[in-house]
């Protein structure tokens, strides 16, 4: 009897789960799809959902007129590079504070939290004046180590947790056997932070990739991401749905597949340790 | 264990990071209060001397500040009520046994991986559209006349919008701390005859009281920076003008470098208030 139970209720919560999960997935799916329909079929009434002649021309177009490769190619450098960075100076720190803590350990960790506490906008006129002042406005550089030094602290805190899980016996056992900090870091730690260090990468790839304040605020025609460059649509002339499907398409979809892989480290990384 | 050696290494290590945050917080912190007490028109006449709290008096007596405090207390409590309501009752469904759950968890994640620039504009044009949108075709269709959301509704649709964003990151951690629930403590209330709105008030709710309170300021402080969904879809008319953007626009549009700066370090303050209280429950994590 209780199976019978189980087996009914599994199949009305299967339904109602599919249905909320359908709901809320629809706009990116009908993104998706509009992207494949002519700019009349776009915006037909009713609308057309699967029933029309798919097409491929949006994307052609959108690359053509707009050279959207560019765009993505400063975010692929922006979102990578910051990322890069942000490991390379995390990576020495967050050791350094798992493994030799300190009493000021957890106070330089909540500070560097706190730095991430600070609206973009209440900085925005200084970082714009540096900018210029430094020749950095609109450029890849520039932008690249604004978006390293806001994800920073989120970069040490992943990093942080994910070292603190390695056990510390094991670095003491080298230790005896005479291991040098160099030999510890290289041939126990490295190998044993590697999927750690593989979930902070791509978190921050995914926080990069989106980020939209600097972006927006920094850049113009050089430097400007695809954050920037699908902003430019939201003053269109004339039938426009299909290409802005087309190259919202384009730009999501890469971090919806990473996405995808890192929903567990997601959670970590965005509550800073507080919720695994 | 840790040797002298190491101590001082661990310092070396640490520099980098450690100057490099420093830097990045206290020189345009720096600049943005010393501004703040400056008459600053980079176009019209730049530096023009001090003014004392000339700046802070004017941004909160201007006639644009009350209603943005209330565009922003709007915005950010409608999302968070939103998310958090929508959060625990998609959390505890998408824990039940069902078929197909990881797909659905990812179907349900996905929004929050789309880029702000995208959502917004996709909302806007292609669901929000009075003329194109698919909300005025239903809406035709029931015999209605399409709405103008973003202008007569523009609060709701924002809110809609930046909801949308965020029920995928509360979702997931309730989903998260659910999990972590003892499933014995469940099966017994049950057993006992403890009705299901029991077992939530009596056993998920209390369970998820420390998640929630996490969703609720972690999202506070992003919601309260939201910039490039209202810079896209209503540039801050039809009363979306949040204290984020009027600064913005008061720095930027206008170059009243002063006056918005002032703004900035209320806005900074604000910000810091909810940080304390976030900082206090994450600290306490760091000792267990």
């Amino acid at each position: 009897m209780a199976r019978a139970v189980t087996t009914r209720r599994k199949t009305i919560n299967t339904i109602a789960a599919w249905a909320i999960g359908l709901l809320i997935f629809f706009p990116i799916l009908w993104t998706i799809l509009t992207s494949f329909k002519t700019e009349a079929q776009a915006i037909n009434d009713p609308p057309l959902f699967f029933f029309f002649d798919w097409t491929l021309e949006n994307y052609a177009i959108v690359q053509e007129r707009s050279d959207y490769m560019r765009y993505l190619w400063n975010s692929v450098i922006i979102a990578g590079g910051s990322t890069l960075l942000g490991i390379v100076i995390g990576v020495p720190a967050a050791w350094s504070m798992a493994f030799v803590p300190s009493k000021r350990t957890k106070d330089i960790l909540m500070w560097m939290l706190s730095t991430k506490m600070l609206p973009a906008v209440g900085v925005l006129y200084p970082i714009y004046l540096l900018f210029i002042k430094l020749g950095l406005l609109d450029t890849r550089f520039g932008l690249t180590i604004v978006l390293m030094l806001i994800n920073l602290p989120i970069i040490i805190w992943m990093l942080y947790t994910y070292f603190k899980e390695i056990p510390g016996e094991i670095l003491e056992a080298a230790r005896m056997d005479g291991a040098t900090l160099k030999e510890e870091i290289l041939y126990i730690l490295t190998p044993m932070a590697i999927p750690g260090i593989a979930s902070t990468v791509l978190l921050n790839i995914i926080l990069a990739w989106n980020e939209a304040f600097w972006t927006l605020n920094l850049t113009a025609a050089k430097a400007a991401p695809l954050t920037a460059f699908i902003a430019s649509y939201s003053s269109p002339e004339g039938l426009f749905y299909a290409k802005l499907s087309a190259a919202s398409t384009m730009a999501i979809a890469p971090i919806l597949i990473l996405g995808w892989f890192s929903q567990k480290q997601l959670v970590r990384g965005l509550t800073f340790g507080a919720v695994k | 264990m840790a040797t002298q050696h190491s101590r001082s290494a661990a310092r070396f290590m640490m520099a980098p990071a450690v100057i490099l945050l420093l830097g990045w917080m206290l020189i345009p912190l720096t600049m943005t209060l010393v501004f703040s007490f400056k008459k600053y028109l980079p176009l019209r006449g730049g530096d023009l001397g001090w003014v004392g709290f000339d700046n802070y008096v004017r941004f909160v007596s201007s006639s644009a500040f009350w209603p943005s405090v209330q565009t922003t207390l709007i915005i950010v409590g409608g999302v968070l009520l939103i998310t958090v309501i929508f959060g625990i009752l998609l959390s505890i469904l998408l824990d039940q046994p069902m078929w197909g759950q990881g797909m659905v968890r990812i179907l349900v994640i996905a929004p929050f991986f789309v880029m702000p620039t995208v959502s917004a504009l996709v909302w806007k044009n292609m669901f929000m559209d009075p003329v194109n949108g698919l909300f005025a075709h239903l809406w035709k269709a029931f015999g209605a006349q399409p709405i103008e959301w973003l202008s007569d509704a523009s609060l709701f649709s924002i809110i809609l919008i930046v909801s949308w964003q965020w029920l995928p990151f509360a979702t997931l951690i309730l989903l998260t701390a659910i999990q972590s629930l003892d499933s014995e403590q469940l099966e017994a209330a049950e057993m006992d005859g403890a009705p299901p709105l029991a077992r939530f008030g009596f056993i998920i709710l209390p369970h998820l009281s420390r998640a929630i309170t996490i969703v609720i300021l972690i999202q506070t402080i992003f919601l309260l920076a939201i910039f490039a969904e209202i810079f896209v879809t209503t540039s801050g008319a039809f009363g979306t003008r949040t204290l984020t953007y009027l600064i913005y626009q008061r720095v930027l549009e206008s170059q009243n470098v002063g006056l918005g700066s002032a703004g900035g370090v209320y806005a900074i303050i604000l910000a810091n208030i909810v940080a304390i209280f976030l900082m206090r429950i994450v600290g306490k994590n760091l000792d267990a």
